[in-house]
């Protein structure tokens, strides 16, 4: 069969999808954003947005700060509020019609419904929940250099299935972050991928750009059959979600809590606040009712790369660390010295969370009043 | 009305997983489950059955290897399984997976007061597409991340989870939905199940019973027909492990807050 999709020469541009909801930018957008200018410049090609709501033209230019060239804007009463039918259709309309050749969105729960609907419409690939993008080889070939255990000097990485320089390699992490793969689409455009929230880094805003962006309304097609599916009501969460994502500091609080779960939280909150940071939890604090889901990090839970993390009580499973092993630096406090967690901590104190804790928190006190 | 639901085997990422030196993952060295999203999706279609008496078929694609996890499900209540097994589905990326998949149930029948439910992910690659892929290619509506659902008449209504809140969201039936850990308790297999199970079909779907299905092509089958290919796989880095403080009274904290301050870490 041919697809329209195999014609590759076709496509060109990196196009990212900005997520909006209640009419305000998701942050992942900026960071996607950011990290498409990186992807454009390595082709040499423009960085585009695509951006559908109901009247969001007041927040397409800010996205010219991070470094888009163009945002194409979609308004319609349809899209106000997300539905997979309504999206879907647009955006491969669109994608139809300008053909971009790499398009990735953020791995949140509405890209994660959208990308693989699209990708299976258009008859391309989707590469889910990425870390790590790179066109260039050379930066690709240096990410493996520092982010693996692979020999590059040793390694062979052309081939003769495709051209290795000019196609999007997708890094992300298996099986539980046991594995990291790298997948590529080498026969059909646009090369899609979602990208996994907080992992991109936001570049800093640019005030000019924001002046130079180019807005643009193409016209499209959508009508009330289109959707199949009646959105009844948004519900935002009543009470703040903890920003885990952007916090510098996490305390993150596990199992090891059990004997005094209260007194246990209530000293994470009390080294996080002298900190300046939030507080985290394994899987195991959650499932035990402990603390609500949206604290939990890990393969399940959040991915974050603060710049310190303390972990209280928390032996270290895998799918744990795979979403903190990022971390700049990470503090372990466990009574059990064999604990993995030790394995990746740049400081580690064996000892009980109830008494280490309350000292930590007067010894971190003191050396600020010093310092 | 009938329920059907994708459940796929998977290795067992949280006990010791073993990487070849090649990069790929020593699966023979593993444990295979149900995948865990997937005994929700189980459990949303039995408790439905047990409601309204609809029929259950649960359909898996892999190697021949996942009967036993089938005859699970059939003691679990599940009233009938599909193995979508053939060697020309090997190698299929997300894509190959849910256009195959896509051709097995649309050969079984789909009915204007059918459900299809998936899990959200598998744990082995967490990519969390087959099922709005499946959808996609039976051009049927979705519902992704299911909290809570309640139906009535060819109507449900969900509960759409979001990571700052919901979506309640209406669709009609025939419909997709996939379903996240929080929406039941998955139940075990009883006793009575553990007999009844051997009495019930098991269908083998082979490349012959599914290869004049439109969605079957050479182009978007197997290795070949995936979209995506893998370029390298790798184990992450091991970070070194760093400096075990000794002791763990208030010497012992000085000294971390002290390295911390004079590091300009905190
Ligand atoms: C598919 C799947 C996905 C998962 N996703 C996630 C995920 O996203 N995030 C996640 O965290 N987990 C996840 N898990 C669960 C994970 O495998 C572990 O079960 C979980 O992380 C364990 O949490 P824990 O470390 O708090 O508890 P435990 O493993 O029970 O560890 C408790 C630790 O506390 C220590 N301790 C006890 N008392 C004290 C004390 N007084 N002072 C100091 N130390 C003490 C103990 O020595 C022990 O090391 C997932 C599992 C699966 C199968
Ligand atoms: N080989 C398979 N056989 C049956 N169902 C599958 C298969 N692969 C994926 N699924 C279904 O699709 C969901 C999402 O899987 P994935 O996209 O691989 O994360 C799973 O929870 C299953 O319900």
């Amino acid at each position: 069969m041919a697809y329209n999709s195999a014609d590759i020469a076709a496509f060109k541009n990196v196009w990212v999808f900005c997520e909006q909801r209640q009419g305000k930018m998701m942050p992942t957008t900026f960071e996607l954003i950011s990290e498409g200018r990186k992807l454009a410049d390595e082709l040499g090609v423009e960085l585009c947005g695509i951006l559908l709501g109901d009247d969001v033209d007041g927040i397409a230019a800010e996205l010219g700060g991070y470094g888009a060239d163009r945002v194409y804007v979609y308004n319609s009463p349809l899209l106000k509020d997300y539905t997979t039918d309504a999206y879907t259709k647009v955006i491969v309309d669109a994608v139809e019609e300008f053909k971009p050749e790499i398009m990735i969105y953020g791995a949140s729960h509405i890209g994660r419904d959208l990308a693989p609907r699209c990708a299976a419409r258009l008859h391309t690939g989707l590469c889910a929940d990425c870390t790590h993008l790179d066109v260039d080889l050379n930066g690709y070939v240096e990410f493996l250099r520092t982010g693996s255990n692979v020999d590059v000097d040793n390694t062979n990485f052309e081939t003769k299935m495709f051209d290795v320089n000019t196609n999007l390699k997708m890094t992300r992490p298996a099986f539980g972050g046991h594995l990291m793969a790298t997948i590529v689409c080498p026969r059909f455009r646009p090369a899609m991928a979602t990208v996994r929230p907080g992992v991109m880094k936001r570049r800093p805003f640019d005030e000019e750009g924001v002046k130079k962006i180019e807005i643009v309304h193409p016209d499209f097609e959508l009508s009330a059959e289109d959707v199949k599916t009646e959105v009844v009501e948004v519900v935002k969460a009543a009470k703040k979600l903890v920003d885990l994502i952007g916090a510098e500091y996490i305390v993150s609080v596990g199992r090891g809590i059990a004997k005094d779960v209260d007194g246990g939280i209530a000293l994470a909150e009390e080294l996080a606040d002298v900190l300046g940071g939030v507080v985290g939890s394994s899987r195991a604090v959650v499932d035990a009712g402990w603390m609500t889901a949206d604290h939990q990090v890990g393969q399940t839970g959040k991915t974050v790369h603060p710049k310190v993390y303390i972990a209280l009580g928390i032996s270290g499973a895998i799918q744990h660390k795979a979403g903190m092993q990022e971390s700049e630096y990470i503090i372990a406090v466990n009574k059990d010295e064999n604990a993995p967690m030790f394995e990746i901590a740049d400081y580690g104190i064996v000892g009980d969370l109830f008494k280490v804790v309350p000292l930590l928190i007067e010894s971190i006190k003191e050396a600020k009043a010093e310092a | 009305m009938k329920i059907m639901v994708t459940v796929k085997q998977v290795p067992d990422t949280s006990g010791k997983v073993a990487v070849n030196e090649d990069g790929t993952l020593n699966r023979a060295s593993m444990q295979t489950i149900i995948n865990p999203d997937d005994l929700n999706a189980v459990e949303e279609a039995l408790s439905l059955k047990d409601e309204y008496g609809c029929k259950v078929v649960a359909f898996t694609m892999g190697p021949m290897q996942a009967e036993p996890m089938l005859r699970e499900l059939l003691a679990m209540g599940v009233d009938e399984t599909v193995l979508i097994s053939a060697r020309q589905f090997g190698g299929s990326d997300t894509y190959a997976t849910s256009q195959i998949i896509a051709a097995a149930i649309d050969t079984y029948g789909v009915d204007d007061d059918d459900i299809i439910i998936a899990g959200r992910q598998a744990i082995d690659g967490d990519t969390a597409q087959v099922g709005p892929q499946i959808a996609e290619k039976l051009h049927l509506p979705q519902v992704t991340y299911a909290g809570e659902v309640k139906k009535d008449g060819n109507v449900l209504t969900i509960k759409r989870m979001l990571e700052d809140g919901y979506m309640t969201v209406k669709v009609h039936t025939p419909c997709m939905i996939t379903c996240i850990k929080e929406l039941n308790e998955p139940r075990y297999m009883n006793v009575r199940g553990t007999i009844e199970c051997w009495d019930k079909p098991l269908t083998i779907m082979d490349y012959d019973a599914l290869k004049d299905h439109e969605l079957i092509d050479a182009t978007t089958i197997g290795l070949k027909g995936s979209p995506t290919n893998i370029y390298k796989s790798f184990a992450p880095p091991v970070k070194e492990p760093g400096m075990m403080l000794e002791g763990s009274g208030k010497e012992t904290t000085d000294k971390l807050a002290h390295m911390l301050t004079s590091k300009h870490i905190i």
